[in-house]
């Protein structure tokens, strides 16, 4: 078969196709995304797949599959993870009928993402078996793997993967699809209804099967032990460090590489440990295969003394950590002045109309934020919001929030906000959280048509799945409607119209009780918006433009200043979309449309 | 011993693109080749790096400080961003090109018009590629990226792969005789 350059992320799509998979679902996250994307794109013959409005839906609609006898599959980044426990766990009795496996894409270092969490944790917590791969080819090999594991012990897995396995890419040798019949479904409520009698027998069961992996971890072809005659050190690790542990000691060390990290292999690790008084846990994270290591008896073991429990690996953490090699010769350009350049809200961006307008209420409200390209606008000039936490929670903390300022005389109004994938994600149960409570809140969905932050995905808003099918489209106003928000305490509006916007926020700041304002504009970056918008854009005329700055307190990136004219002027004319936001600011008409 | 490449420059300039035509000529040259991007946050208009490391047998998909052989920087003040990258005796293939990141829009920072001669001054290897200029007179400053691409391939000295192929294949349609002639133009400097 043929070889391919792909991404971790790609060729768990592909382990998932070879393995016979036939139902795969996952809410969009950095780093797990491209997973569903090339599924839904290059496979949606065999598979079927979806976004589904969150993870714990995603968990839920993919074991209906497993249970009803096809292999299955969903996948989150970490935190999404945290979302579907509450079947995971359960499911962690049941057991499965199709093949269940559930992928995780933890974040070390916080590339995107709100913490940096060791999903690895929950396998032996939910009582799941737990597989990592240490390059693309694994991810593929190692997913099958995982399907055939997950039907010989009757058990959901957890393939754990981190950001540099899912976007690095490196050489796969292509299989073919397996021919994995669907197996007939027949009732077994005593394993699949998870009541107190049978959840304790389960229990039970659970435990059994779970020695029996442990025995059978210590043979798994997952697991290999690089040995080297004579060597001094033994180095136990598992996932992207492996890498780096071959990179730096290449073959002057043993080396315990483990892939299924789920029961762990313990006879394995334990006779590979007693030969090396040297014996060093290389992992990223939280300290799990050298506390493992600890528990049998090798006290030895060095880990987390050396080796940093925050962000991520690379060559040089290792060598600086276990070795005594210098510092590579690096060029430095003296007192060098190297302004950051931070992720920013694009030019055209519709969620910059609403933040730039929130600014003129500075001192009458205190502002929530949530998960999105939106929250972008906490940076300055913007300022947007003052906490962000998860998905939901720029509606749900407000509850709360609200209550704690009234308590201390603080007569501020509360706003939070949220995009249209975060309102069904878990927006709209914060919302009815909202209604019921009576809070005194302004609660606005800012809605530009898809899931943008992560690359444009299509959620339950959006005319068509990710198959690329055409699919029926729910309303936010609908829904907030059906909650009981009356047209008195709604506004619905395009956020780039500043008399609009502001006139929606007047009303909500002052009204009493729950305020709804849905924001409408698609994003900036949708094809379709790049389509109608090509050639158009805005020029500033120097004749007129008196050089006050008005226009860049938007901080639109398209729009640069002349310091030797003294003038405003568009410095990228290619990203400009005209959304006109600029020249509202103008007070002189000095920026004018071009290409309409 | 593995030859590590990166290309740094801001979301929407490329980069991935150009990473992804460099692997797959590196593959067809026989090479195990690994490559590495962060993408999420990025997109926005951020930094963007992303890195390729080929040879013999590659490990670590991460170049870290003082490991990399060339840096092809689309934008001038992300080459001196990524200085720290260059091993000792390595070589920077840059743009002159100047993109102000939010902080220079803002009046917080002012940009450093003088990266090139600061790394001039203490790299002994550095190459201006007008690349964004060269791409704008062939009509589309989008192929900026093939033509750093043309420059990067000369450097390498990786002659026996049809990068003109490989470039028809990964671009889209339309733009296939503009990359092209980006290409050679890149290569030709």
């Amino acid at each position: 078969m043929s070889k391919m350059i792909m991404s971790g992320n790609e060729a768990v799509a592909r382990g998932a196709y070879e393995a016979g998979v036939r139902f795969a679902s996952a809410y969009p996250g950095t780093p797990s995304t491209e997973i569903l994307e090339n599924i839904g794109g290059l496979y949606k013959d065999d598979i079927y797949s979806e976004w589904s409005p969150n993870e714990k839906v995603a968990a839920e609609a993919a074991f209906g599959a497993s249970v009803g006898g096809m292999r299955s599959m969903c996948a989150f980044k970490h935190v999404g993870m945290n979302v579907a426990t509450d079947l995971i766990f359960t499911a962690g009795y049941s057991g499965v009928t199709g093949g269940f496996v559930l992928v995780t894409a933890d974040d070390p270092a916080c590339h995107s993402s709100q913490n940096e969490q060791d999903n690895r944790l929950y396998a032996p917590h939910a009582k799941i078996a737990m597989v990592e791969a240490s390059d693309s080819q694994e991810c593929k090999d190692f997913m099958k793997a995982a399907f055939e594991l997950s039907e010989k012990f009757d058990v959901p897995v957890l393939f754990r993967m981190t950001t540099r396995i899912c976007h690095s890419k490196s050489i796969v040798e292509l299989g073919e699809r397996e021919d994995v019949p669907v197996i007939k479904y027949e009732r077994h409520a005593e394993k699949y209804a998870m009541l107190p009698a049978t959840a304790r027998v389960r229990h039970v069961i659970r435990e059994d099967l779970l020695a029996k992996m442990a025995e059978y971890s210590n043979t798994s072809e997952l697991n290999r032990v690089e040995e080297v005659p004579g060597a001094k050190i033994g180095i136990v690790t598992s996932g992207i460090s492996y890498q780096y542990v071959k990179e730096v000691f290449g073959d002057t060390v043993s080396v315990l590489k483990i892939g299924l990290t789920y029961p762990l292999p313990e006879k394995l690790m334990a006779d590979f440990a007693a030969k090396y008084e040297t014996l060093y846990a290389v992992e990223e994270g939280e300290p799990y295969l050298e506390d493992a290591l600890k528990k049998l008896g090798f006290h030895n073991v060095v880990g987390k003394e050396k080796l940093t429990i925050q962000g991520e690996f690379n060559t040089k953490v290792v060598r600086d950590a276990l070795t005594d090699a210098k510092d590579l010769f690096t060029y430095k350009v003296e007192n060098a002045n190297i302004p950051a350049r931070p992720p920013v809200l694009c030019a055209g961006c519709p969620h910059r109309g609403f933040y730039f307008a929130l600014k003129n209420y500075k001192d009458k409200y205190v502002s929530a934020g949530d998960i999105g390209c939106y929250a972008l606008a906490v940076n300055p000039p913007l300022n947007g919001f003052d906490f962000q936490f998860d998905m939901g929670a720029g509606f749900s903390t407000l509850v709360g929030f609200s209550r704690a300022l009234k308590a201390q005389g603080d007569t501020r109004k509360v706003i939070g906000q949220l995009g249209d994938s975060t309102f069904f994600h878990s927006g709209l149960t914060s919302l009815i959280d909202l209604v019921s409570s009576e809070t005194n809140a302004v609660a606005v969905v800012l809605d530009n048509s898809i899931t943008a932050m992560t690359g444009h995905q299509e959620n339950p808003g959006t005319y068509k799945n990710l198959m690329g099918y055409e699919s029926p489209a729910i309303s936010i106003e609908a829904l907030v409607r059906a909650c009981g928000v009356d047209d008195d305490h709604l506004r619905i509006v395009d956020p780039v119209d500043q008399k609009a916007i502001c006139e929606a926020l007047d009303a909500g700041l002052e009204a009493e009780g729950l305020f709804v304002i849905i924001t409408k504009r698609p994003c900036a970056l949708l094809k379709e918006v790049i389509k109608a918008n090509a050639g158009k854009h805005v020029k500033v005329d120097p004749d007129k433009c008196v050089g006050c700055k008005m226009c860049m307190k938007i901080a639109c990136p398209s729009i640069a200043f002349d310091d030797t004219a003294k003038k405003a002027m568009i410095a990228d004319v290619a990203n400009c979309n005209q959304c006109g936001l600029c020249m509202q600011q103008c007070k002189v008409g000095a920026i004018e449309k071009v290409g309409e | 011993m593995n030859k590590c490449i990166i290309l740094v420059g801001v979301g929407g300039q490329g980069t991935i693109t150009t990473s992804t035509i460099l692997s797959k000529g590196l593959i067809e040259a026989g090479f195990d080749v690994k490559m590495s991007e962060i993408h999420g946050m990025s997109q926005r208009g951020g930094t963007v790096v992303t890195q390729i490391k080929y040879g013999e047998k590659v490990y670590s998909p991460i170049i870290g400080d003082g490991e990399a052989d060339i840096i092809v920087s689309f934008e001038k003040l992300e080459a001196l961003r990524a200085l720290p990258f260059l091993k000792e005796g390595g070589t920077i293939v840059t743009d002159v090109r100047e993109i102000n990141p939010m902080p220079v829009l803002t009046g917080e920072a002012v940009y450093p018009h003088e990266a090139i001669d600061q790394l001039k001054e203490v790299v002994p290897n550095v190459i201006v590629v007008e690349a964004a200029k060269v791409a704008e007179e062939l009509g589309n400053v989008k192929a900026q990226n093939i033509v750093l691409l043309g420059a990067l391939v000369k450097q390498l000295a990786l002659d026996n792969v049809d990068w003109r192929d490989l470039i028809a294949k990964n671009v889209p349609a339309k733009t296939v005789d503009l990359n092209l002639a980006a290409f050679d133009k890149g290569y030709n400097m």
